[in-house]
């Protein structure tokens, strides 16, 4: 139904143009005030479209969505690294101590050490799949604000500064997910809240 | 003729964890003398001071990529035949191709094992 909507739309915008065209085109005498109806029809769809794209919170996908987004994936990346990197330290601690033992159990240790080592290369490639994705995400970041530019300052603001209302409730509303680190509060922090709260 | 295993090795690779894991396979393979430069322009300086006779690389690096530092490489007189093998995630034939245009010895695909790098390694140095 919307599609048909816009689609009955962009054709009497079409039809508009086409009009006026012929109109200032024509041989003869045509009202100004004719001419003026069509232009204004044109002006107030467009204006109807910029309220529409701005309904929408476009301005949101790019100052909010997509840096949110591009954060949560380099916090991926960061904590894969540090987990990997203290597998890593486990794994170099029991290699030196395996050169202590027999060659049996030594050749236990080191074999399944090498295992542990062959899965930590997970480590790079998730890592540059996700800095793949984090590319896109900025390519996409670029054209929507290529689009808000060539709109312009003629999008109506939005008369809140705020966020875009939540609109989940109970439990919901409460399951936001692993907090970024300049965002999340301490463990020690929480002791103490729930030490005043008790 | 037997590899020397005190040979010279360079690892480059921009993932610090790849540079450890490939350290901790080259040292279990018995190379106990592993340089590690973190992109191709690092490994170019290190050049400078030894001479190599294995480099093992990654591709995908910045500001060198790892196709360039072979190019680059190959150039050297010192170390212009050095077996340079090229372990990436770039798997496609023609990253294939221009890496073997550039002159590479062996292409290993991550993710990788143990026994496919010392197989590679074989390829490239013999038996050892």
């Amino acid at each position: 139904m919307e599609t048909s909507n816009k689609e009955i739309r962009r054709d009497k915008v079409i039809n508009l143009i086409n009009s006026v065209i012929e109109k200032v085109g024509a041989q003869g005498e045509i009202s100004r005030e004719h001419i003026y109806d069509e232009l204004k029809s044109l002006h107030d769809i467009i204006e109807a479209t910029r309220s529409e794209i701005n309904a929408t919170r476009a301005t949101d996908i790019s100052g909010t969505h997509i840096p949110t987004a591009t954060d949560e994936l380099d916090a991926v990346v960061e904590a894969t690294e540090v987990a990997t990197g203290t597998i890593m330290d486990s794994c170099e601690a029991v290699t030196e101590y395996a050169e202590n033992l027999d060659p049996a159990h030594k050749d236990f240790l080191v074999g399944e050490i090498t295992k542990i080592l062959e899965a930590c290369t997970f480590q790079d490639i998730t890592g540059q799949r996700i800095t793949k994705v984090v590319k896109s995400l900025k390519t996409i970041d670029e054209k929507v604000n290529h689009l808000l530019e060539v709109l312009g300052d003629k999008l109506p603001t939005h008369t809140d500064a705020t966020e875009a209302e939540d609109t989940r409730s109970g439990d919901e509303k409460l399951l936001n997910g692993p907090q970024m680190a300049d965002k999340a509060i301490s463990q020690d922090e929480i002791d103490k809240l729930l030490e005043d709260l008790f | 003729m037997s590899v020397d295993k005190n040979m010279n090795v360079l690892i480059v690779d921009d993932y610090k964890t790849m540079l450890r894991i490939i350290g901790n396979l080259l040292k279990q393979l018995g190379f106990n003398n592993v340089d590690e430069a973190t992109d191709g322009t690092m490994a170019l300086e290190m050049f400078k001071n030894k001479d190599y006779g294995l480099v093992i690389s990654d591709w995908n690096m910045e500001p060198m990529s790892g196709l360039d530092l072979l190019k680059q490489v190959r150039t050297l007189p010192a170390n212009a035949n050095v077996p340079f093998v090229m372990v990436t995630a770039e798997s496609k034939t023609e990253n294939v191709i221009a890496a073997k245009q550039a002159g590479v010895s062996n292409y290993i695909v991550k993710p990788f094992n143990a026994e496919t790098l010392k197989t590679k390694l074989v390829t490239v140095l013999g038996d050892f």
